[in-house]
């Protein structure tokens, strides 16, 4: 019964990526769209944080909402995978159920 | 109807957003369903279940009593993260119901558990 | 699949509506079966129909209203919280004595329940807010 999580809040303003990488557990998925999207940058005081989360989650990027944003795939940590719709449609598939951190 | 085991997840303090209210409305609205209900507490979410809440001076409707009108609707068990009441400073006897204190890792598990989340 | 979309925000304010809107056409277009995108909290004000933003801006509203045509969508808009704030139906309008309605086409005003029961029937909820 695997989740994926997704988080739309800049882990600058919200502790909601906080509190889902607290709850989330191993196997399961972050999808970050929105404002969220901050948290898939490199360079960020929060990489750290989402590169030691990654070794036990598998990290998304909603890509349309990066690329309004004015960020590219090149800004991204290493090893975030970025989706389109039809892939957050897809991902919502593949995992059981979708926790939205709001 | 198939019968699912649907945990509503609070995460927000009361009266600041509407959310706390809302969630008790869909409780006392899902129990009608015959579904398997748990509610869990964490983050803010904990800050509902303080006791001695009085709303006159601000004028909304206090509505903490209907926690302990849960029971009534075969709605018991209440979920609330250890770590989120330490966190906060809170202790048992802060708390207007009876709960099941639960470590933040056995919460990973039990949302796991679970068919269906709702947020708020 | 089967899925149950919950819309909690406004049109506007927040990216919410926007993304739930690109969410539910991505579904219908990988061939999934939304049962039903259900409007709570302030997501109830995506089904007035008195929204006029600038020409040069999405209409929110009616782009819920065109998929629902096209597609047979159900939008249901939670009853009490859009009495609260304001959405109402035709014969709610005459029910509560007010002189205006405002429910958009393609929308429907009904309860919680509507939720409940369709996250039962679905395989997915997936939940779009602030």
């Amino acid at each position: 019964m695997s989740i994926l999580h997704t988080v739309n809040k800049s882990p600058f303003e919200k502790n909601n990526l906080e509190s889902c990488l607290r709850y989330a557990k191993n196997g399961s998925a972050v999808l970050l769209i929105e404002d969220g999207i901050y948290a898939a940058l490199a360079g960020t005081a929060f990489e750290k944080a989402v590169v030691t989360a990654m070794s036990e989650l598998d990290f998304y990027c909603l890509a349309p909402d990066m690329k309004a944003r004015g960020f590219l795939e090149s800004n991204m940590i290493d090893g975030i995978k970025l989706v389109d719709y039809a892939g957050f449609v897809d991902l919502t598939v593949e995992y059981e159920k979708v926790q939205a951190w709001l | 109807m198939k019968i699912k085991k649907c945990l509503y997840v609070n995460r927000r303090a009361p009266y600041g957003t509407s959310y706390a209210l809302e969630a008790i409305d869909m409780v006392l609205i899902g129990s009608a369903f015959d579904q398997d209900i748990s509610l869990l507490f964490i983050d803010d979410g904990l800050f509902q279940l303080k006791k001695g809440q009085d709303t006159a001076d601000v004028e909304i409707k206090n509505h903490s009593p209907a926690y302990r009108a849960f029971e009534m609707y075969d709605v018991e068990k209440i979920y609330v993260s250890k770590e989120a009441m330490a966190a906060r400073g809170l202790k048992r006897a802060d708390l207007l119901v009876d709960v099941e204190l639960l470590s933040d890792s056995r919460i990973k598990e039990l949302m796991d558990e679970h068919d269906i989340i709702f947020s708020f | 699949m089967k899925f149950v979309i919950q819309v909690n925000e406004g049109p506007y304010q927040h990216q919410t509506a926007d993304s739930a809107y690109q969410f539910t056409r991505a579904a219908l277009a990988r061939g999934h079966e939304v049962l039903r995108v259900f409007f709570y909290h302030d997501g109830v004000n995506n089904g007035t129909r008195l929204t006029s933003p600038p020409q040069d801006d999405r209409n929110i509203v009616s782009r819920w209203s065109a998929l629902a045509a096209e597609h047979g969508l159900d939008l249901v808009i939670c009853v009490a919280a859009a009495y609260r704030r304001g959405i109402l139906d035709e014969s709610e309008m005459k029910r509560l004595d007010k002189d205006a309605h405002n429910l958009a086409p393609g929308f429907r005003i009904s309860g919680l329940g509507q939720l409940i029961e369709g996250v039962v029937l679905a395989d997915r909820l997936v939940v779009f807010g602030d």
